[in-house]
């Protein structure tokens, strides 16, 4: 296993896994939300190949209510 | 686009025009703070708003099947605009705006850089330096800014689609403080003048359109309502109430009393 930093919490990632494959974990629809990835934004056509490292971190936002 | 939206009167045949993007209504809204999903919806449509504000949070992991603002608008029927809200420096705006951009698909932003908690007034240096650098990257900026003057042309030199000035602090209610900075800023600036922030009810949308600014963006105003929805239209009446009104051009105000009927005809 991984350990993340996964919007400021730590969190246990199987090895190897992708971007999609931790929002697939995360029951997160790609299209709903941005993932940053140290820092870097992960474009949506991105996500399947980008792989995942110990100690990342790693921000998921999405839109909501605000003026 | 909103199928509600068609608030250009007769008399106010120009939509709202901020870059090449045109829209009918006059009116921006927020999202926040409703009380649910579906009323928050039901005051967009009342308001004939067709662009509203969302902001940029981290997903809650821990909480159970959170529900995205976008299962609920449509973005057919909305133009959303991404804001910076609740970002103290440059660094920290540019990167909500990106992520904004990413999660949004368009390169809009209603750029806030807030220099003070209780205030929320802007920190206009690093709203300038925000600016240039979204503009720099192909942004659509709308910066939140107070009413001065100079702030505001520094801003349109630096490349803003459109400047948006505090009518008073966002969340107030206190309604248009300073009409005549406004004005100025109407009178002296080339890109559309929205005022954004501080209107609490009805008649101060009307007075802020009265100036002649091109439109006006509230939140609070209508989820602070006891009916957000009658709120929203009330809003939306206003708008179009204060336009027209503009566009008429009001008399002159006089000391004395002036009589409406003739004093000729009187019965002796």
């Amino acid at each position: 296993m991984m350990n993340l930093e996964i919007n400021g919490k730590r969190r246990e990632v199987a090895d190897g896994r992708s971007i999609a494959g931790l929002l697939e974990d995360l029951e997160l629809d790609p299209r709903l939300v941005v993932v940053e990835l140290n820092r870097r934004i992960v474009r949506r056509d991105e996500i399947d190949d980008v792989a995942l490292a110990d100690g990342d971190q790693v921000e998921i936002v999405h839109f909501v209510g605000g003026g | 686009m909103n199928p509600n939206s068609n608030d250009i009167s007769p008399a106010d045949p120009a939509p709202l025009r901020i870059g090449e993007t045109e829209f009918s209504s006059r009116l921006i809204v927020g999202t926040g703070k409703y009380r649910d999903a579906e009323q928050t919806v039901a005051a967009l449509r009342a308001s004939g708003a067709e662009m509203v504000t969302v902001a940029v949070r981290r997903v809650d992991l821990d909480a159970t099947k959170e529900e995205s603002l976008l299962h609920h608008l449509d973005r057919d029927e909305f133009f959303l605009l991404p804001n910076t809200a609740g970002c103290y420096t440059e660094e920290d705006a540019v990167r909500y705006a990106r992520l904004g951009r990413e999660a949004g698909l368009s390169s809009w932003v209603k750029l806030e850089v807030i220099g003070d908690q209780e205030t929320l007034l802007p920190d206009t240096e690093a709203l300038l330096a925000a600016t240039r650098t979204l503009v720099a990257e192909g942004f659509t900026v709308l910066p939140y800014t107070n009413d001065d003057l100079i702030t505001a042309l520094k801003l349109q030199d630096a490349g803003a689609a459109a400047v948006m000035p505090l009518a008073s602090p966002i969340g107030s209610g206190l309604g248009l403080l300073n009409p005549l900075n406004i004005r100025l800023l109407k009178a002296r600036l080339d890109v559309p003048v929205i005022v954004d922030a501080g209107v609490g009810t009805a008649s101060d949308a009307c007075a802020t359109m009265e100036q002649g600014v091109d439109g006006i963006l509230m939140n609070t105003a209508l989820a602070a309502a006891e009916d957000p929805v009658l709120m929203a239209w009330a809003m939306r009446q206003a708008v179009q109430a204060g336009r027209a009104a503009w566009l008429a051009g009001r008399m002159p105000k006089r000391e004395w009393a002036v009589p409406s009927s003739p004093s000729t005809g009187m019965l002796d």
